[in-house]
């Protein structure tokens, strides 16, 4: 670990050093300046998104009219407009005609899926409006989980696709058939990978405005990039590409690919503004965020390996799914693609077999996040390792090994198609593994495992792929429709260096930068080769596509700053000291060769000397004294671009990434027998990422993203009902680690440099996204001897591993509810006692009057038909209470034995269904008890933000309905809820006095 | 005070030692109104609803969630944010200490952690590392990992122990 | 994420909160240190007319320390009891328990009595308030003044005795008896998050009297016998609460840890981890 004060260095030479950030002064003084912090123009309008509380249904009908008469609103966006103005989204698959808009014009395929935009004078008073709008849905049947969802039977989401697998890709590379057959063993493995999110702390923010004389969509956004993403957002705005201005603000507050998905948002915006005619603002909130933004996708992986007698891996086979949501959003299918080339990790395995399915649920679409497609990959091949080893009875550590890429074999072509540049994953290995401690590790769990302890050390290798190549996603397309869609490849990095009159540096940069410090590393690598104080350039990381330069693979992603942005940064410096360089000789009548840049100075060794800034000013004020190649004017911009990425060959190989990082982690983990806590005792992370050009901000980066991953090994996963009901609504119920769950791990390094890029650096900051979730799980197997490992090991989860042994309940305190799998969200059973006969209470029932008593907060009730009604009810618990627009009806007649008494209804609150079938038996006195058995469905928000409570609320409303029946048979309040009977009940059980 | 619905009302505050006034219809959030009427835009929203503690501001000198505050309920009070801490435009020790540790990287928690880091080293003036966070468990940073924070305050309380450094200038306000 | 429109009264004394609860009945709202009110305000989750704030209201920040009881005061915050050095002898087990709640600045602004008033099932004073047998007083401008025993308060998930027209104007926690340990013990997603399950006990020589929060819908607390019959009375209270499956635990997660750290917390005192 490196002790990051801020060296400075006798030679004048800044890359590698551990200089702090120039970025830090505003943001520590809070005068950052983030999407929401500029100013708008005048008469800027604020929008709220009416999102459906539905998983999946039909829209049937959208009614306006009395939010528009609110007053403040000034319009309300449709679905109707949106067709009339827009495009849908293009996909990037083929022969999967989805139509994805960005406002639902049919149907409704997630819950928090944007309806309509309402758009009025403040954002209060847009969500006032919010519950205006009537929106009339038709509930479909939802599939959440993938597997299901690639079923013949399963619901379909889109209609003109038929099905739910959009895309299906078989690829075989070797002789993996031929492998499996002469294997000595065969070592399998299925896991899943939930959905999760690297969740900034600051949310999406749109500006849009409309140019109806030009027909201009100028839209200022925390847009991230990848660029390629803006031809498909002016292809749904419906204009060439030079008609959509993409602004980006001088500061975001984190997006770790999250904010890709804001693309959705920026075109819906760009209409908003056309709609209302001004300028509109909106400002995503965090529930908006966690249903409705972005995510990981979620995959199902099925892993097999051919291994010989001393684990030597001969041959892979992937058959994955991945989980896209109700949308394939462009660059999805990319979860799977990104790492096509990297899929046999850092092994020499020949053969290799894929089969990639990518479906679509009834969740929130899937995309860009830290660690994209590494996470869900190395959950699978190293867990699989890991069994490997386990069911060979050989040690991991020794597995690993014999399976490494030897280091002279680099640059090394990986079986599908990666160029893996550099690296020597021996030599790092043992490099962690002296330095990291690891034979003390291994002590220590015998000890603790002597001493009765849970304890397990988890392993795993990581190959980081860094600076995508941008043809990869189209490895999800056949070879011949490659062919016709024309090659792509390549990586373009612009960098663009700007020299004044006066000397001033000013670089403009397209990396949209979200926190990682650019503005210093840029600054550090043109100080260098200009000879100049870092401190004194200023860095531009703004980006207009109006006017700047940029290209598909500009933006903050892929890791592609250090090796490309960085490397274009020293091309445009080294062109701006060609120019110098030759101003200079023609004034010194020298040799360019011979002049040097150092300490603001401009020289030639023991002869002539200027300021940099005198030698730089003549180009602006005395081009006549320039030499005749040079025309005036100081301003270079360089695109670069490495010739290694080329598209997909007729073969399917492809080289998806240009730099490949090389990790080894390890980890201890002591398990809390009784609270199932995991307890990462120690952590080690050794990366190779070529070379560093700035140590500190490295491990920042790395620090970062371990406690993401801690996260995701850990605690977060976006949790769906089985009906699609969204429960991660807020950050109380998805959980970030916070400063106590967060570990220190101990960090090393070696480098080997990259020679595929200008400075040697690789990418890194996503490598521990996709490798600490799995060394944590590793960890937990070797701790409990299981295979099942599923993350998040919530303690719930891992104590269920442990094993639950559970003495049986004493007589009459058996559960009482038995969820149904596969069923609705909540359901439960329970009775009351009425002194009247079971034809009494069933007439008090079919009475109106009754229904309407016995239904908490029903302010109408009005008859539809036969037993049926509709009714306007406020139901709720302690402060929290919701209107809704309901109907109820009585079915299953059989008096006076049965009735289902069902009801269902919308609020701005969410939507809730819930039915109770009633059975009547009379008792001995003549008295009948009421048992309802009963089952709640509740969507949108009350469902995303009230998870924790959902079972106890529906319980006390259902609950009410029943006491109040009882009240209204005997005319006073029943006792007996279920609470007091169980406490006369463990009394007697105990054989003590009533429990307080 | 009754303000109505609707209705904006006046208030009055000391925002960062000045008196401002504005007028605000009771529902406004005080994060809202210190951020878009009095321009404070130091202070982030990164949840509203009290979990993630980006809007932390001190409310006489008390470390306070601006979300879960009403801007009518800061009336007469004195409010102190992250804008306050540099005296001519000099960072005060923590700040500096946070830029030497990298304990921020997009900032966007950052003032809020600032603000409470303000309020718990004057009550915890040599706190240990587990005190430390947990005090920062009341906020939540994606890009950090905590790290840099933690050293950043351990090394601050050490420094103003031993009197190193001072937390700029005397007349600070939030000096109790 | 914005309310919808209310009225906003900034009290100034008992008498006025009492008749804006008169004359407002269900339609107002307490606003106290508005750790629960605001995000429920702010996610429209709650609409109320009116808006009373007791934040001023100086008769209400009282700490009376009186003869077996320590009443604490309506607009009392949680940590002006952290701060409190005589806590820790008055009421030991308030004392262990408050650390654990939220955090700092969440409790620099957060009322004992609102968190009573709000009644969650995970939360940490009520749990205290009914292991403790301590009561609520609930004041109105008509009716009777109350002094309701907490496990009669509690009456379900967010659920409460209380009446629209009441205040809780003080909460009574009942003192430190001699020869009572008081511990108290909670497991959570992460630190400071609302209980999965939260243990509070108060262990005399011939018994244990156990509270359980997060598990049931209120607070439950159960006297239990010690030694040889300790088990299959944890196994009873574990199964009597009804606990539930919810996103971040299972109910036999729950009731496991009812039995198994009920029996750690009263029979090995290391095990109550401090906060
Ligand atoms: C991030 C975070 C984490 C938290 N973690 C925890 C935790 O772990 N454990 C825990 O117990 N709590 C936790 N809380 C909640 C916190 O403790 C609240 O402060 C408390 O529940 C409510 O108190 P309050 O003073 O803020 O009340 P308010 O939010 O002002 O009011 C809550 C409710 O009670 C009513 N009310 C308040 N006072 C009275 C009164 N005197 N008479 C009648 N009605 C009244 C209000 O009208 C409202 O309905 C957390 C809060 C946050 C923001
Ligand atoms: S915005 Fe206030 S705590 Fe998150
Ligand atoms: S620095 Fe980005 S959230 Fe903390």
């Amino acid at each position: 670990m490196s002790d990051h004060s801020t060296e400075t260095r006798a030679d004048g030479s800044h890359i590698g050093r551990s200089q702090t950030r120039f970025e830090d002064q505003a943001l520590l003084r809070g005068l950052g300046r983030y999407a929401d912090d500029l100013a708008t123009p005048p008469g800027t309008l604020h929008a709220a998104v009416v999102r459906s509380p539905h998983a999946h249904a039909r829209v049937l009908s959208v009614d306006v009219s009395e939010a528009l008469a609110l007053k403040g609103v000034r319009a309300v966006l449709t679905g109707e407009d949106v067709k009339r103005w827009a495009h849908p989204f293009p996909v990037g698959v083929r022969g999967a005609p989805m139509e994805h808009w960005c406002l639902a014009v049919d149907k409704v395929r997630y819950v928090g899926e944007p309806v309509c935009v309402v758009i009025a004078e403040d954002r209060y008073r847009a969500e006032d409006a919010l519950d205006l709008v009537r929106v009339q849905y038709e509930p479909l049947k939802p599939v959440i989980d993938p597997e299901k969802a690639a079923a013949e039977d399963a619901p379909v989401l889109h209609d003109a696709v038929g099905g739910n697998v959009v895309n299906e890709r078989h690829f075989r590379y070797g002789d993996p058939d031929q492998a499996f057959e002469d294997a000595d063993h065969r070592v399998s493995i299925k896991v899943r990978f939930p959905r999760n999110s690297c969740t900034p702390i600051e949310c999406y923010v749109v500006v849009g405005q409309y140019q109806p004389a030009t027909g201009v969509y100028d839209i200022l956004s925390n847009f991230q990039g990848p660029y390629a993403l803006h031809s498909v957002m002016a292809r749904a705005l419906n204009v060439t590409s030079n008609r959509l201005r993409l602004r980006t603000p001088p500061d975001s507050g984190g997006s770790f690919g999250i904010k890709q998905g804001v693309l959705t948002y920026v075109v819906l915006m760009g209409l908003a503004a056309r709609k209302a005619g001004a300028p509109v603002k909106w400002v995503e909130d965090r529930l908006e965020h966690l249903q409705a933004s972005s995510s990981a996708t979620n995959r199902v992986a099925d892993m097999e390996a051919a291994v010989d007698a001393d684990g030597r891996v001969t041959a892979l086979r992937y058959d994955q799914i991945d989980d896209c949501g109700g949308y394939l959003r462009a660059p999805e299918p990319a979860t799977f693609y990104r790492m096509h080339g990297n899929l046999t990790g850092a092994y020499g395995i020949r053969n290799l077999a894929v089969r990639n399915r990518v479906v679509l649920t009834n969740k929130l679409p899937s995309g860009l996040n830290r660690g994209f497609g590494g996470g869900q990959m190395y959950f699978a091949l190293e867990r699989l390792m890991h069994q490997v080893a386990r069911q060979l009875n050989l040690d991991p550590l020794e597995v690993m090994r014999r399976n490494l890429v030897p280091a002279d074999a680099f640059p090394y072509r990986t079986a599908s198609g990666a160029l893996l540049d550099s690296g020597k994953y021996a030599d790092t290995v043992d490099l962690a593994l002296r330095d990291g401690g690891y034979q003390e590790l291994i002590q220590r769990r015998d000890r603790a495992r002597a001493e009765g302890k849970l304890y397990g050390v988890g392993l795993c290798a990581v190959v980081e792929p860094s600076i995508s190549n941008m043809g990869y996603i189209t490895t999800a397309l056949t070879p011949e429709q490659r062919r016709k869609a024309g090659p792509k490849n390549g990586a373009v990095s612009t960098a663009t260096i700007g020299i004044d009159p006066l000397g001033g540096i000013t670089v403009h940069v397209s990396s949209t930068p979200q926190g990682q410090g650019h503005q210093t590393v840029v600054a550090q690598v043109v100080a260098e080769v200009l000879g100049v104080d870092p401190a004194s350039i200023l860095v531009n990381v703004e980006l207009d596509t109006g006017k700047d330069p940029w290209s598909i693979a500009s933006g903050n992603y892929s890791s592609r700053f250090a090796g490309a942005v960085a490397g274009a940064v020293h091309k445009a410096a080294l062109q701006v000291r060609a120019r110098l360089a030759n101003i200079a000789a023609t004034m010194w009548e020298a040799d360019a060769e011979r002049v040097r840049f150092a300490g603001g100075k401009v020289f030639i060794e023991d002869g002539p000397s200027l300021g940099f800034h005198r030698v730089a000013g003549t180009a602006h004020w005395s081009p006549a004294l320039l030499p005749d190649n040079e025309s005036g004017g100081l301003r270079e911009t360089a695109f670069w671009t490495p010739p290694q990425l080329e598209a997909p060959d007729d073969d399917d190989h492809i080289n998806s990434s240009l730099c490949h990082g090389f990790i080894f982690d390890y980890c201890g983990v002591e398990i809390d027998r009784v609270t199932g806590e995991v307890h990462i005792d120690r952590y080690v992370t050794c990366h190779d990422a070529g070379r560093l050009l700035n140590p500190m901000l490295v491990d920042g980066q790395i620090r970062g993203g371990f406690t993401q991953a801690l996260g995701v090994a850990l605690m977060e996963e976006f949790a769906y009902g089985e009906d699609g009901s969204f429960l991660s609504g807020t950050l109380a119920d998805y959980l970030l680690p916070t400063a106590p769950e967060a570990v220190e791990p101990l960090i090393l390094h070696t480098e080997t440099p990259s020679p595929f890029t200008p400075l040697g650096a690789k990418g890194m900051g996503e490598g521990n996204n996709m490798s600490t979730p799995v060394c944590i799980a590793n960890a937990v197997a070797d701790a409990l001897g299981r295979d099942d490992i599923q993350l998040p090991l919530t303690p719930s989860r891992v104590r269920g591993l442990i094993g639950i042994d559970e003495p049986p309940a004493p007589e009459g305190l058996e559960p009482l509810a038995a969820p149904r799998a596969g069923g609705p969200a909540l359901q439960a059973r329970d009775s009351v006692v009425v002194p009247a006969s079971p034809q009494t209470v069933y007439d008090t029932v079919l009475d109106p009057e009754t229904l309407r008593a016995i239904i908490p907060g029903c302010h109408a009730l009005e008859l539809e038909g036969e037993n049926q009604y509709r009714a306007d009810v406020t139901v709720g618990v302690g402060m929290i209470k919701a209107r809704f627009a309901a109907r109820v009806r009585l079915s299953d007649l059989d008096p006076p034995h049965s009735l289902r008494l069902s009801g269902s209804g919308d609020s701005a609150m969410g939507s809730a269904s819930g039915s109770a079938h009633v059975t009547l038996v009379e008792l001995d006195n003549g008295h009948t008890r009421l048992e309802y058995v009963y089952e709640v469905d509740v969507g949108g928000k009350i469902a995303a933000v009230g998870g924790r409570m959902l079972q106890s609320a529906s319980k006390i409303i259902i609950g009410q309905v029943f006491n109040r029946l009882a009240q209204r048979l005997t005319g006073k309040p029943v006792g007996g809820g279920l609470w007091q009977r169980l406490r006369a009940l463990i009394a007697r059980l105990l054989g003590k006095g009533d429990a307080s | 005070m009754h303000a109505p619905a609707e209705q904006r009302s006046e208030i009055e505050l000391e925002l960062n030692g000045e008196t401002r006034h504005g007028r605000t219809e009771p529902r406004t959030q005080l994060c809202d109104f210190l951020r878009h009427d009095l321009g404070a835009t130091g202070v982030h929203v990164g949840c509203e609803h009290g979990v993630c503690g980006a809007c932390t501001v001190l409310v006489d000198g008390v470390a306070s969630r601006s979300c879960l505050m009403l801007a009518v309920q800061a009336d007469g009070r004195r409010i102190d944010t992250v804008e306050s801490l540099a005296r001519d435009d000099v960072m005060n020790d923590l700040q500096q200490a946070f830029s030497r540790h990298h304990a921020l990287q997009c900032g966007f928690c950052t003032s809020g952690i600032l603000m409470s880091c303000v309020e718990f080293l004057q009550r915890v003036p040599t706190p240990d590392e587990a005190q430390v966070r947990d005090m920062l468990s009341g906020h939540l940073c994606r890009c950090t990992g905590y790290t840099g924070i933690v050293r950043a305050v351990l090394e601050v309380a050490g420094q103003r122990q031993s009197g190193e450094s001072q937390q700029n200038a005397s007349e600070n306000p939030n000096d109790v | 994420m914005k309310a919808a429109s209310f009225d906003y009264v900034r009290a100034s004394s008992k008498k006025e909160v009492l008749q804006l609860l008169h004359e407002h009945g269900e339609d107002a709202r307490i606003l106290a240190g508005g750790q629960s009110l605001m995000a429920t305000l702010n996610m429209r989750l709650t609409q109320p007319k009116v808006v009373i704030d007791i934040n001023r209201v100086e008769e209400l920040n009282r700490i009376r320390n009186e003869s077996g009881y320590l009443a604490v005061g309506a607009a009392v915050r949680q940590v002006q009891l952290t701060d409190r050095a005589e806590l820790a002898r008055e009421v030991p087990l308030l004392a262990k328990a408050l650390p654990w709640i939220g955090h700092f600045q969440t409790r620099n602004r957060g009322t004992v009595c609102g968190s009573v008033a709000h009644a969650d099932p995970s939360a940490e004073i009520p749990l205290c308030l009914v292991t403790l047998g301590g009561s609520v007083v609930l004041e109105s401008l008509k009716g009777k003044r109350r002094e309701v025993p907490a496990a009669e308060f509690f009456q379900g998930l967010l659920t409460t005795d209380r009446q629209p027209k009441e205040l809780i104007s003080e909460v009574r926690f009942p003192l430190a008896q001699d020869g009572t340990d008081y511990r108290f013990q909670e497991i959570a997603m992460r630190h400071g998050d609302f209980a999965l399950v939260a243990l509070a006990l108060c262990l005399r020589a011939d018994g244990a009297h156990l509270g359980v929060g997060g598990v049931a819908d209120r607070p439950v607390a159960q006297t239990l016998p010690l030694g040889d019959e300790l088990p299959a009375a944890l196994n009873t209270l574990a199964w009597s609460l009804g606990a539930q499956d919810d996103v971040h635990a299972s109910a036999a997660y729950r009731r496991q840890l009812v039995r198994e750290l009920g029996q750690r917390l009263i029979e090995e005192p290391s095990h109550a981890r401090p906060r």
